[in-house]
């Protein structure tokens, strides 16, 4: 067992697993940060990886196709800030609604554009490969520029004044409404980026699958509290996680009945201890920005 | 004041009508025969009030917290805890069982596993401040996973992902609408709808949740326990979205099976919102939801199916935005 995780094909599993969470996690602090909730993670990921397939499909290119997701994570972005910042409606139903219409266009388009019912025509691949796929070091590098930037930066001050105190930004003239604008057209690309990462890992779109990943970077956010440096540790460890129980399921052949059932049941474990330290740790520290969700 | 929301039905339906357009279908051609079809069709109508059964518990389970000012999207968990302990005192039950010890047995379940998870996530809010939105998307994941791990480990029957049948005593009757899977749990929703609708405005209840959610700090100085309508309304939630198994497993499909009902608990949230929170408002708003998924899929040669799934995020979205140009 420990040598089957000691390798190097292991840490590429887990730096493969990982990247779309980082991506996903990353985009979903800088959106939050700003006070924007952020609940179309999911939406962001589904359709980036949709564009990303579709477009690398189209060009033949993988770079064209990250191009494609990063555009589509965009787009989704600007029609949840547009609905919820200017128009007014409630971040959290324009969240949920837009992880509905994501899930149902997403096949809808495999259908009007392809007539495929679940997956779309090949696009090129990455594979396995760890070295040759741009996304990772790409993911390696947000990981470190993201958390400067809202640390160090303007923009990056401005976002966590709209997410904290937005009447500190009217007041020396900066619009929070454009500020979150552009911090969740940010996110929103980092997003789509993880999109890209899982449909050009196995060179095609498959219905839904993002399986609920946009939801667990959320967790990821939360759990780090939304500190962007901490959201891309916690994202590792997921990946951790998660290729350990699929490197346990190849492993641990036989087994019992219930040895069997605690490896069917690892996955949930992000959600899990989200929810105990959501309700047993609380502290100044990880507390959400205090206009989050507010206009 | 405003009344925005026929202007977010219309406005849903040119978007619904120019994917039509885009999958080369003509949108009147589409609409009316989706209308023709399901109207004039026993077996159709039957699986509206069969959609619309479930739909109208799960957006009762919304609708009322909101009411508070809790959003309630675990009405997925909700409804999966109740189908998962429905099925499992069903089948756990002795093949005799008469229907006057199964069917409470049965409903009794369905209700306690669906108002576990809505009483666990009223505590988590009122007692240690925990968000019910993010608390409930981890319990949405954590009871899917759970459910189908147990089901595959002790229920599901070689190989395959159905569980044994409940008893016979616990199955409730069909109603004769063409073979459809349209139940007598209609009339479990229905009496839902008029027991809340009674309770919200009648009631001392109703009175505090409302008031609840209209200003926290005024209920409380009023002498309202703030925390302890919380618990109260998301209890009631997840008892009432626990309540529609008994139309999937005891009214239809008579056994735990993967995916049942599933999808049911997040189009709650349309049905709550496009009813406008009334429970009568939300039991007509299920009767559309349910025409329009099962008039999707009667007009499945003619536009792909997944295109109903578009338009019901985008009838959420329209309500949303009209929502709040209504408040201004």
């Amino acid at each position: 067992m420990t040598s089957a995780i000691l390798t190097a094909a292991f840490l590429a599993q887990v730096i493969r697993i990982a990247v779309p969470y980082v991506f996903a996690a990353l985009g979903g602090s800088v959106t939050e940060r700003s006070g924007n909730i952020d609940l179309a993670i999911e939406a962001k990921l589904l359709f980036g990886a949709f564009a990303a397939a579709a477009f690398g499909h189209a060009t033949g290119s993988a770079l064209a196709g990250i191009a494609g997701g990063v555009a589509a994570g965009m787009a989704v972005a600007a029609v949840q800030l547009g609905c919820s910042q200017w128009l007014g409606a409630d971040q959290v139903i324009v969240g949920v609604a837009l992880n509905v219409i994501a899930l149902g266009g997403t096949r809808f388009l495999l259908q009007a554009i392809y007539h495929e019912g679940a997956n779309s025509p090949p696009a090129p691949s990455y594979g396995d490969a760890v070295l040759t796929n741009p996304l990772v070091p790409a993911a390696f590098v947000c990981a470190i520029l993201v958390p400067l930037a809202v640390r160090r930066t303007r923009w990056g001050l401005r976002l966590r004044a709209a997410g904290d105190r937005p009447d500190a930004l009217v007041a020396v003239g900066v619009s929070p409404r454009r500020t979150r604008m552009y911090a969740g057209l940010v996110g929103g690309a980092l997003a789509g980026a993880g999109g890209a990462q899982l449909s050009l890992v196995v060179g095609g779109f498959s219905a839904g699958m993002s399986s609920g990943r946009g939801y667990i970077a959320l967790a990821m956010v939360i759990l780090a509290g939304w500190r962007p440096a901490l959201v891309a540790i916690a994202c590792l460890g997921v990946a951790f996680a998660e290729a350990l129980s699929i490197q346990v399921q190849l492993h641990a052949g036989g087994g019992g009945a219930l040895s069997r059932q605690v490896v069917d049941l690892a996955p949930l474990l992000p959600y899990v201890v989200t929810l105990l330290v959501l309700v047993v740790y609380r502290s100044r520290d990880r507390a959400p920005p205090s206009a989050l969700g507010k206009l | 004041m405003r009344r925005a929301w026929p202007v977010a039905l219309l406005a849903s339906m040119a978007v619904g009508s120019t994917l039509m357009l885009i999958v080369g279908a003509s949108p009147g051609h589409v609409w009316w025969t989706m209308v023709e079809r399901v109207l004039t069709s026993r077996y159709q109508l039957g699986q509206v009030l069969y959609k619309a059964t479930g739909l109208a518990l799960t957006g009762l389970a919304v609708s009322i917290p909101l009411d508070a000012g809790l959003f309630n999207i675990g009405g997925e968990a909700q409804l999966g805890a109740g189908i998962f302990t429905c099925a499992l005192v069903g089948t756990a039950l002795p093949a005799g069982t008469p229907a006057v010890i199964a069917i409470p047995a049965c409903t009794l379940a369905a209700v306690a596993g669906g108002a576990l998870i809505g009483w666990l996530i009223g505590v988590l809010r009122a007692r240690r401040d925990a968000h019910e939105v993010i608390t409930s998307i981890m319990f949405n994941a954590i009871v899917a996973g759970v459910v189908l791990v147990e089901g595959s480990a002790y229920i599901f029957q070689g190989g395959t992902t159905t569980g044994a049948p409940i008893v016979a005593g616990a199955q409730l009757p069909q109603l004769p609408l063409g073979g459809s899977a349209a139940n007598v749990a209609l009339f479990i929703a229905v009496g839902a709808v008029a027991l809340v609708w009674w309770l919200r405005s009648r009631t001392t209840w109703g009175q505090a949740w409302l008031a609840v959610g209209r200003d926290p700090d005024a209920a409380r100085s009023v002498g309202i326990s703030v925390a302890r309508v919380q618990i109260a309304v998301m209890t009631g939630a997840g008892a009432l979205a626990g309540l529609a198994a008994t139309s999937f497993v005891m009214g239809h499909k008579h056994a735990f099976e993967q995916g049942l009902g599933a999808g049911t608990g997040l189009l709650g949230i349309v049905a709550a919102l496009l009813g406008r929170l009334s429970p009568i408002g939300v039991g007509l708003a299920s009767l559309l939801l349910g025409f329009l998924s099962v008039g999707g899929l009667a007009v499945g040669e003619l536009v792909p199916e997944e295109l109903i799934e578009v338009l019901l995020g985008v009838v959420l979205l329209a309500i949303a935005v009209a929502a709040a140009w209504e408040r201004k």
